[in-house]
């Protein structure tokens, strides 16, 4: 567990490999909740949570049950029965213990199960670092490190679309442009912004 | 069988997942690189599609409301692992090129959708119809951005170079390439009226 590995996790995850604007994970919700800034917020807070929650569970089930019992080709069917699980529970947890976090988060909760990037960053880990012969403890640590800056480059690139987004619902665009196909021509722009970070050697 | 052509057509054109419904961008962008991925991709999906609303439709009557949705990821999550093994096994290029969108299909909205907009409600017939037109109109709508991305970037088809210049928009075969073309391509089929706003 060195800090120059876990700073380079970070800042590729943020930046040079950002899940929504260079591998494409998460587009659905990236489209869908972007109009608003504060909906974008909740909606990226929800994300990390369960991305860095689910991330910590896929591990420990691939690790502890599935190496041991030789089934690990059956992880996709796995992974997504633990993910839906986990989403369905913190959301019974959170409308009878904090109704307020509940109003803010609440609508997103069921939609994040679908969300590729919380699977996506699971099978992520799993391929880089589960290698067999790979001591366990470390690999969990890296998986949990990897989701959660993996859930924060999520949130910058919703929070920048949401920002531009709102401006643009003022901007007079041709009527088939509006609406998603003009949301696409600023998600490629930005995309090419961050493309600038793919220089970076670590 | 009127019935049946039109549930199948639907899919490609008003429906069409990707430029009609908007959904399972995240494969249609990040696999469209080459027209050979962008196939077998479509050929992947359409699989899951027929065969999910297949068994989701046949046991519709079977499965209780409440916890149908993960009754739904199991079956769906069941032929993605079979079909993921098949393309490790015979395909390994193509498997190697996929990656981890092979078991992303796995949460591909359509598949989700079409689950649970049609083969929940609808007779095992029409359902099949209703997957196969949707996966091929899926495959379509990614073999056209495949062919574009393809074209422009590297100079080829499907693997076969046609153009003997080595300067060729590199930029259309990265990430911001994908997006502008989708873009642009949504545009346009509204333009021409092909799918609805």
């Amino acid at each position: 567990m060195e800090i120059s590995k876990i700073i380079s996790i970070a800042i590729s995850m943020v930046f040079i490999n950002n899940f929504i604007l260079s591998k494409f994970l998460g587009l659905c919700s990236f489209l869908g909740v972007s109009r608003q800034t504060k909906a974008a917020f909740s909606m990226g807070i929800a994300v990390v949570f369960v991305m860095v929650f689910s991330a910590l569970l896929t591990s420990l089930v691939y690790a502890f049950i599935l190496v041991p019992l030789n089934i690990a080709y059956l992880r996709t069917i796995f992974f997504i029965l633990i993910i839906a699980a986990f989403v369905q529970f913190i959301e019974m947890a959170i409308r009878k213990h904090s109704p307020l976090l509940y109003k803010a988060l609440g609508i997103y909760l069921p939609l994040i199960t679908t969300n590729c990037a919380v699977l996506g960053v699971a099978i992520l880990n799993i391929n880089e670092f589960f290698a067999p012969g790979a001591p366990v403890i470390t690999g969990i640590f890296y998986s949990i490190i990897q989701a959660f800056f993996a859930g924060i480059g999520f949130c910058v690139a919703l929070l920048l679309m949401s920002g531009i987004r709102e401006r643009l619902e003022f901007t007079d665009t041709p009527s088939s442009m509006k609406g998603i196909p003009v949301a696409f021509i600023v998600a490629s722009i930005m995309s090419l912004a961050f493309m600038g970070f793919s220089g970076f050697k670590l | 069988m009127k019935n049946l052509i039109k549930e199948f057509s639907k899919g490609i054109t008003v429906l069409n997942p990707t430029f009609g419904l908007i959904l399972g961008l995240c494969p249609t962008l990040a696999v469209s690189t080459s027209l050979f991925n962008a196939l077998g991709m479509g050929v992947a999906a359409t699989f899951v599609l027929v065969f999910s609303n297949l068994i989701i439709s046949a046991l519709r009557n079977f499965i209780p409301g409440r916890i149908r949705l993960p009754a739904y990821i199991v079956i769906i999550a069941t032929f993605v692992t079979m079909c993921e093994l098949a393309i490790k096994a015979y395909l390994p290029a193509l498997g190697q090129s996929l990656g981890i969108f092979i078991p992303l299909i796995v949460v591909n909205c359509i598949i989700m959708a079409r689950a649970e907009a049609f083969a929940s409600r609808n007779p095992v017939l029409p359902s099949i119809f209703d997957g196969l037109g949707m996966g091929i109109g899926f495959t379509l709508g990614i073999s056209i951005i495949a062919f574009i991305r393809e074209l422009l970037g590297s100079g080829s088809i499907a693997g076969f170079g046609l153009l003997k210049s080595n300067e060729f928009i590199l930029v259309m075969i990265l990430a911001p390439g994908a997006l502008l073309t989708m873009g642009l391509l949504i545009a346009l089929s509204r333009l021409l009226g092909i799918t609805k706003k």
